[in-house]
């Protein structure tokens, strides 16, 4: 197989795969929530109720795409538009097996990825203000600040796995962890980068942003049709994103006897997808004070005794070489 | 209604010495509960003086509320009257209460407000402005509470329509409906709010009366500097259903069925206060298996009425999945309910007398499974929630009142008790035979959100207690009582002599005609205490049924204890308070 013939394919496939896992992911959502309270979720619609994404699809798509006349237009369709695109984007350094990758060996991997979580947060941000809902502009507020926050030591809390390895460079952090995935050296840094990651997907306890409860539907409560089923995919191509940056990261991407990379690199993230759904079943939500002072007064320090530490460790046993 | 002047209760000669033999009329009334006539010059100060200066005073204003005496025929003796403003006073020193009257004369009188006395007079006040036109002479902020204000007329005077059958043809000119539309406009000076601080403009927030956090149509005007509440004002009424005038239109025994509706995650324990109070007046003794089987019925309702709340409360929270736990928990108390009573809900089940049916066979097994099923069950909420360090820092320290403002804003149930005092009905003033009972009356003491959910959580488990002893001890007999105006009679006889078929198609057709006079029976419900004051003109309907209900009371405290808090507060205190709204509008 040509070199241009496997990108082509990688180009085409990856994103598909990432956004159908995403829309199977309300099915799996759906289906392991009811498994944890007790009924049964969608069982309906094809076989286990499989096809429920589906069926969800299509009645979004005609359903009316209604644009508020108080919105502000313009940005509230360019909203979800940037939700999905970086969410699509950043399935571009996922280093998902050996040969199976858009760009294989971006020398700063890493920081595109951080790049693109941050580019998402305008998406909610915007989405909240172009609403012109009091509910939406409390959610865009909440996230707005929350993002900022999570963001710094999302940053901060990579950091550690970069020294160690001394590249940003996603394939050769997998590569490292042939004698050892970094969770267990990196133990701290992969909690905290756990938590900015459900902050991020604004996931639960983290979903401020959207508290149903208080928000209505917080940002995206004048959203209607695919512009919502948008909002609902990022979310979920989000998740796709953190936990196979997780698998990278600290668990050894496609690393691992016996079985094929690939299928190694899915186990895994599918793990942690199901971890991200099981604390969305066992979780209350802090306020948005709480979780900000988490973020500032817990996280953020830690995050920074992760680096210095990291950094003294890896000075002592090179002698300060690189 | 005979006066006595000379074996009044210790309260009346305290205040005729008081105030003078002129100024206090004394009233028996078949509750026993002191009645004096005050007037209405002088009331004020006749409650200031209940309030702080006897001995143990009377620290709680328990009801505020009026009747329309214009068509009352039996009222011999009684102080002239076109309409009476009835003041219920409660001491929980004394563990007594006092009914303080006011003859008012005129189509629209007035008096003057109480609201300097008690703080939750306000609300009272405004419902009696609302419903019967009765104005209070210096109340801060007088509007329609439970109707629009652009309604014409106050439904509860006797000449108002009970039914739009009897109103003129429904029209909507444009000018009408420009009118209802403005009225509709948000204006945040109604609601006794600013536009703005000295350094910056509030947001007004408008949560309710659709939002999935208020657990109905309850509207609540936030004032928001950010996401701090700077002021919360409820707006109630939009689950008024007129319930106290479908009273004046229902025979005893026909509204029984609308008593289950009131607080609507209650079932048949709304009926008991309401029957309480029509048996009291009617001098029924209820037999003892009924008695107990009544007691075990309520007790399961309380339970199931804990579990919505609890799971509810979870969700306002944050906690995604114990309301569905807590629903399947309730579910089966359903199956039970649905056994015994043929419906879930709203059973309307118990009767003048008694109760509709006897057990079912095979109850025995039901509630012992659930007994047995429950705890473990319970153990594991505790985990999840209760020990949970979220969920403990969004409600430990949020939403805390006193002791003391809990009296003065008439909280009962659960609510007073997280404030450290053991003041439950079942137990003070027991009635249904709850006196041979064992079982306690749980408190905690912070006042807060997670101290009434301490509370509930507890009493869950006291409850499940008294329904094991109902299986263990029901007695045998008959489960309504033989006394002719039982609502359905025993059928046994009715077809062998002709008295009881009499009686039978009478309460049947016509209804059961009750003796003129007065009651209030109070019992411990789900939320608190819920409250019937009936007034009877010896007829087959209630003259004037008043429905005194804790969750009112509770709404009224929110803007209280909300303020200074973030919009996620508010959610958490709205869950913890325990209200319904049908329980709050009637």
């Amino acid at each position: 197989m040509s070199e241009t013939v496997r990108l082509v394919l990688c180009i085409i496939i990856i994103p598909n795969v990432v956004l159908t896992m995403a829309a199977g992911l309300i099915w799996l959502e759906r289906r392991l929530l009811a498994v944890w309270q007790e009924r049964y979720g969608p069982n309906r619609v094809g076989p286990f109720g499989l096809l429920q994404p589906a069926a969800d699809a299509i009645k979004l798509l005609f359903k009316e795409d209604w644009i508020p006349p108080f919105a502000d237009r313009p940005v509230f369709v360019l909203a979800p538009a940037i939700v999905m695109a970086t969410g699509i984007l950043t399935c571009a350094i996922l280093p998902i097996a050996p040969g199976i990758g858009i760009v294989d060996d971006l020398n700063i991997g890493l920081l595109f990825f951080l790049a693109m979580s941050t580019m998402g947060a305008y998406s909610v941000v915007l989405a909240g203000w172009a609403s012109n809902n009091k509910y939406s502009l409390l959610g865009g507020l909440r996230s707005a600040a929350q993002m900022l926050s999570y963001e710094v030591f999302m940053g901060l809390s990579l950091m550690g796995v970069v020294i160690m390895t001394g590249t940003f460079s996603l394939r050769e952090i997998v590569e490292a962890q042939r004698d050892g995935w970094f969770f267990v050296p990196q133990f701290l840094g992969m909690m905290i980068f756990l938590m900015a990651g459900l902050a991020e997907t604004h996931r639960m306890p983290f979903d401020l942003p959207e508290a149903e409860a208080e928000l209505v539907a917080g940002f995206h409560t004048e959203y209607s049709s695919m512009k919502f089923g948008v909002f609902f995919i990022g979310e979920y191509a989000g998740v796709v994103v953190v936990s196979s940056l997780m698998t990278t990261l600290f668990f050894g991407g496609w690393l691992g006897p016996w079985l094929p990379p690939l299928v190694w690199f899915l186990l895994k993230t599918m793990f942690f997808i199901c971890l991200f759904i099981l604390l969305r079943a066992t979780l209350a939500r802090p306020r948005y004070d709480q979780l900000m002072a988490l973020g500032w007064k817990v996280l953020l320090p830690l995050a920074l005794l992760n680096v210095v530490v990291t950094g003294a460790i890896k000075l002592a046993t090179t002698g300060g070489g690189v | 209604m005979p006066l006595h002047t000379d074996s009044t209760p210790d309260i009346g000669r305290r205040l005729s010495a008081r105030f003078g033999k002129e100024s206090i009329t004394l009233q028996t009334t078949c509750d026993g509960l002191p009645t004096i006539w005050v007037p209405k010059e002088r009331v004020i100060e006749v409650l200031r003086h209940l309030k702080t200066e006897v001995n143990a005073p009377f620290r709680m204003l328990y009801d505020l509320t009026a009747v329309d005496e214009r068509l009352r025929k039996s009222r011999d003796q009684l102080p002239a009257a076109d309409f009476t403003v009835v003041y219920h006073l409660m001491s929980l020193e004394r563990n007594e209460d006092v009914r303080i009257k006011v003859a008012l004369t005129g189509e629209y009188p007035s008096l003057p407000t109480a609201t300097g006395i008690w703080p939750n007079a306000d609300w009272y006040e405004r419902e009696v402005w609302d419903m019967f036109g009765i104005r209070f002479d210096g109340h801060p902020n007088l509007r329609r509470i439970l109707l629009p204000s652009t309604w014409e007329g106050h439904p509860l005077r006797k000449e108002h329509p009970s039914r739009a059958t009897e109103m003129g043809p429904f029209t909507l000119s444009d000018e009408k409906q420009d009118a209802e539309q403005e009225a509709l406009q948000f204006k945040p000076e109604e609601f006794g709010m600013k536009r703005k601080s000295a350094n910056s403009d509030f947001m007004f927030l408008n949560l309710g009366p659709n939002h999935p956090g208020t657990h109905g149509v309850l509207r609540i005007a936030l004032q928001l500097d950010g996401e701090e509440i700077v002021d919360a004002v409820p707006e109630i009424g939009f689950h008024h259903r007129g319930a106290e005038k479908m009273a004046e239109r229902q025979t005893w025994h026909s509204y029984i069925p609308y008593t289950d509706r009131i607080d609507y995650l209650g079932g048949v324990m709304n009926n008991l206060p309401y029957l309480l109070a029509v048996e009291k007046l009617a001098g029924i003794e209820v037999p003892a298996r009924a008695q107990m089987i009544r007691v075990m019925m309520c007790e399961l309702f309380r339970l199931s009425s804990h579990l919505v709340w609890y799971g509810t409360f979870a969700q306002d929270i944050g906690s995604m999945s114990p309301v569905f736990y807590m629903f399947n928990d309730r579910e089966r108390i359903f199956g039970i309910v649905e056994a015994v009573c043929g419906a879930r809900m709203h059973p309307n089940w118990f009767r003048i007398g008694g109760v509709a049916e006897d057990l079912p066979r095979g109850w025995e097994k039901m509630i012992s499974d659930f007994v047995a099923y429950l705890p473990k069950r319970l153990d594991d909420y505790s985990k999840i929630l209760m020990k949970n360090r979220i969920f403990k820092a969004r409600t430990v320290g949020v939403g805390a009142y006193t002791r003391e403002e809990a009296i003065d804003w008439g909280v009962t149930g659960p609510g007073l008790r997280a404030c450290g005092l053991d003041w439950d009905l079942r137990k003070k003033r027991p009635y249904c035979g709850y006196e041979q009972f064992e079982f306690e009356v749980p408190i905690a003491y912070g006042g807060d959100c997670y101290a009434r959910a301490e509370v509930r959580v507890a009493e869950m488990r006291q409850s499940l207690r008294i329904v094991e002893q109902c299986l263990k001890n029901m007695p045998a007999g008959p489960y309504k009582a033989d006394h002719p105006l039982t609502t359905p009679p025993d059928k046994e006889r009715t077809m062998q002599d002709i008295e009881t078929l009499i009686t039978h198609f009478l309460s049947v057709s016509w209804g059961p005609v009750l003796p003129a006079g007065e009651v209030f029976a109070g019992v411990e419900t789900t939320k608190g205490i819920t409250g019937y004051y009936l007034t009877s003109d010896h007829g087959n309907h209630a003259y004037r049924a008043r429905i005194r209900t804790p969750s009112f009371a509770h709404m009224q405290m929110v803007p209280l204890i909300s303020r200074g808090l973030m919009v996620g507060d508010l959610l958490a205190i709205l869950g913890s308070i325990d209200f319904v709204l049908a329980d709050i509008d009637r």
